[in-house]
């Protein structure tokens, strides 16, 4: 059978299952107190002292080894920790990508030396990294990157420029994906993947500001930055082949069915103080309908992942069928709220909508477009 | 040991459906050609009883290992009600009945002024042997024999009458079953299957279809077609199988919300888009696509459409405490 039927219910271990009480305990002192407009911002929001607390604790770098300062846990707990996480609203975003893929990339391709380097602080809530892969030029082709390191007898100087790079601002490192030999038409050769450290001077960072006001991305440039030898992570030639594995972790996790989980909880409760309404309670159980079997199939690629396969187009059809809800939502519940009379909603409510209406497009864009996704699953289909 | 029982009889029941069920005697049976036969060789290979205990003649599978069962039912568009018959012979097994010979279908029913039954819409009425229904808590096999038949909409179902002498007669025992939910089951799997035979043959007829000189597979507006297919079929089949968990006497009316529900929006949108990949060939009857497509219709809209099933879930949902709302899914997909 083709990956359609691969996908079989899976049950998350009751060890990695008892994860779940604990940290929900903590959650609802540390962030059950924000207000819903702020909670929703979730793996957008930047707390390093609420990150610090979460590594103090053991609970960042679960999936790592313990040499490392990792927990050694499996997938499915980190799969726990998450969920619980993201439906709090808690504010992830500074260790956000350390955690979920930088980590684990840096275990899987670095030295002995990178690991030791770069892991351990990680685990603690003190490192923070960033996805340097967008380019103004290089969106969907992203093989067509241009920014460049060219080798010299001390290790590398790299000039070019990011876009888009969540929170690099906020970051100690960006993993770039670059040039490293020949030119644009090589495509997927000659690319490689480096660590590169924010402060080094020849690095600008310009935070951009979206729509909603909120200014997580950023404009990154580098003006001939000088780059140690063991700035490279991988090898060199290889920077595509890391990348797409990359992605299958950051397509997959429960962040793509949650985004408006807050929203959510809050019209639920909005609705209890008196005011259901049939169809209100017909749109619940539509959610709740297209929710529990994408939590199963997301649990269904973990455990894949959890058993070393690489299940790239599974991740897309989750990803792409979990963007669809989280976009989903906030324009079924505005409907809801608009088109009642005589009836006042919540400003905190009305603001959390307003905040997930103007992010939602952004959910099918952040880790390749809806139609890349699809062009994905067509391939693995046997369409191409 | 019991996953090996379950794969043999998955195996065993794909190869018959092959042999014995292919689409031309889906067609014949359809226009009216005796269904008996067939009847007779599935009940010969035992799979009815797959659900029942093993002291009881039965293969003692949970409901969770007949689901490859029901979706193969689904994707060959088995003629016969085996999946309704399975569940119906669990059911009677628990009352200690002694399921009778043929086969059962379950059937929404009311009673009618002069104390007999009607059944509007028996599903797969005009080929079962009995039917197996519920009013007031009070369970009722009624033979098919005995019944007035009318037509339905679907040419396998039937409009069922009894008389009040029939109904008097017919066995009877104390039980609260959840009819709707019990077809509802049954008919997710089912449309889990057929959905992914549509999306096969589409695959296929997509690969093999040429315009502008190249398959029309290779056009992007027709792969994001078949993308969207894909994950509609992905959904429903673990909705499906959310469904199909549990006693299957007692089941979990949550977990048939979920199922029903998201098979029955896929249902939708899977015949749609595999009709307008086919272009008009897709839509004549001797093409076999319309034999699963006209299925798909017809199970989404027996036993609860979508909505009927997004209510159940949605009353389920707000009589929960505030408190994070994918407590309910969460609950609904642990799997042990
Ligand atoms: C909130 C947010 C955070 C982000 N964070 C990061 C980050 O941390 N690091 C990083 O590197 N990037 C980041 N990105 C960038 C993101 O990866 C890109 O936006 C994405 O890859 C698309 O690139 P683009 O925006 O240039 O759009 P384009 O590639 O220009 O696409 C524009 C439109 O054309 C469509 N299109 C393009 N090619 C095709 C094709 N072959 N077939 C059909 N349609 C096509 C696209 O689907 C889209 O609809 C972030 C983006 C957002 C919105």
């Amino acid at each position: 059978m083709n990956a359609l039927g691969s996908l079989a219910p899976t049950a998350i271990p009751p060890d990695d299952e008892a994860l779940r009480a604990p940290v929900r305990a903590f959650l609802a002192e540390a962030v059950a107190a924000l207000p819903p407009q702020v909670r929703a911002r979730s793996w957008s929001g930047y707390d390093p002292a609420f990150s610090r607390e979460l590594g103090r604790r053991g609970w960042l770098g679960l999936t790592l080894p313990p040499q490392y300062g990792g927990a050694g846990r499996s997938p499915f707990a980190r799969y726990v920790l998450v969920e619980e996480l993201l439906n709090a609203g808690a504010p992830v975003g500074s260790h956000w990508i350390a955690d979920r893929q930088s980590g684990p990339l840096i275990l899987k391709y670095g030295t002995d030396e990178q690991k030791r380097h770069y892991l351990p602080p990680i685990c603690r809530g003190e490192s923070y990294f960033c996805i340097g892969m967008s380019e103004p030029n290089s969106g969907s082709d992203l093989a067509s990157v241009r920014t460049r390191a060219v080798r010299t007898d001390r290790g590398w100087t790299l000039s070019g420029q990011k876009i888009w790079t969540t929170y690099a601002h906020g970051c100690h490192y960006m993993i770039a994906l670059v040039r490293t030999s020949g030119d644009a038409q090589d495509r997927h050769q000659g690319l490689s993947q480096v660590i590169v450290d924010l402060s080094l001077p020849g690095v600008t960072v310009r935070p951009i500001r979206d729509q909603s006001g909120d200014s997580h991305f950023c404009e990154v440039f580098f003006d001939d930055v000088a780059l140690e030898p063991e700035a490279l992570i991988g090898e060199e030639g290889r920077g595509w082949e890391q990348v797409t594995a990359e992605l299958a972790f950051e397509r997959s996790g429960p962040e793509r069915l949650y985004s408006s989980i807050v929203l959510f909880d809050t019209w639920l409760a909005f609705l209890r103080s008196g005011v259901e309404t049939p169809s209100a309670v017909r749109l619940a159980g539509k959610i709740v309908a297209a929710l529990a079997p994408l939590r199963a199939l997301s649990v269904a690629v973990t455990g894949k992942l959890a058993r070393g396969e690489s299940p790239i187009v599974e991740a897309a059809l989750v990803k792409d069928l979990g963007t669809s809800l989280e976009q989903f939502i906030p324009a079924a519940i505005a409907d809801d709220l608009a088109s009642r009379e005589g009836q006042s909603v919540p400003m905190e409510l009305l603001l959390t909508l307003d905040y997930l209406t103007q992010v939602a497009p952004s959910f099918s864009l952040r880790g390749g477009t809806r139609d890349i996704l699809r062009g994905m699953i067509a391939r693995g289909l046997g369409l191409r | 040991m019991e996953t090996a029982m379950d794969d043999l009889f998955t195996d065993a029941l794909r190869r018959w459906l092959t042999d014995q069920c292919p689409p031309d005697r889906v067609r014949a049976i359809e226009a009216g050609e005796s269904h008996a036969s067939l009847w007779e060789s599935l009940e010969d290979s035992g799979f009815a009883d797959a659900l029942l205990p093993e002291e009881r003649g039965g293969a003692g599978l949970s409901l969770q290992q007949v689901f490859p069962l029901l979706e193969l039912c689904g994707a060959h568009a088995l003629p016969l009600p085996l999946g309704e018959t399975l569940l119906a012979r669990a059911a009677l097994a628990v009352a200690r009945i002694e399921p009778p010979r043929g086969s059962v279908t379950l059937g929404e029913a009311v009673a009618t002024a002069d104390g007999g039954v009607r059944c509007d819409r028996a599903s797969g009425g005009r080929v079962a042997d009995w039917v197996l229904t519920c009013i007031d808590d009070s369970a009722l096999l009624l033979p098919v024999r005995e019944a007035q038949v009318r037509g339905a909409v679907f040419p396998l179902d039937a409009a069922l009458t009894w008389s009040a002498a029939t109904t008097c007669g017919a066995a009877r025992f104390d039980a609260a079953l959840d009819i709707r939910a019990l077809l509802a089951c049954v008919h997710a799997a089912q449309i889990a299957g057929a959905l992914m035979n549509v999306c096969n043959r589409t695959l296929q007829y997509a690969n093999d279809r040429v315009q502008f000189g190249r398959p029309i597979g290779k056009f992007q507006a027709i792969q994001h077609q078949l993308a969207v297919m894909a994950e509609h079929v992905i959904a429903a089949r673990m909705a499906a199988q959310i469904g199909c968990r549990g006693d299957p006497t007692q089941l979990d009316r949550s977990r048939v919300a979920v199922a029903k529900a998201r098979a029955s929006e896929a249902a939708l949108e899977v015949a749609a888009a595999a009709h307008a990949i086919h272009g008009a060939i897709g839509f004549t009857a001797e093409f076999d696509l319309q034999l699963y497509t006209r299925r798909l219709h017809a199970w989404r809209q027996a036993a609860g459409a979508e909505s009927y099933w997004h209510d159940v879930l949605g009353a389920e949902l707000l009589r929960q405490p505030d408190g994070p709302a994918f407590d309910l899914p969460r609950r609904l997909t642990e799997f042990h």
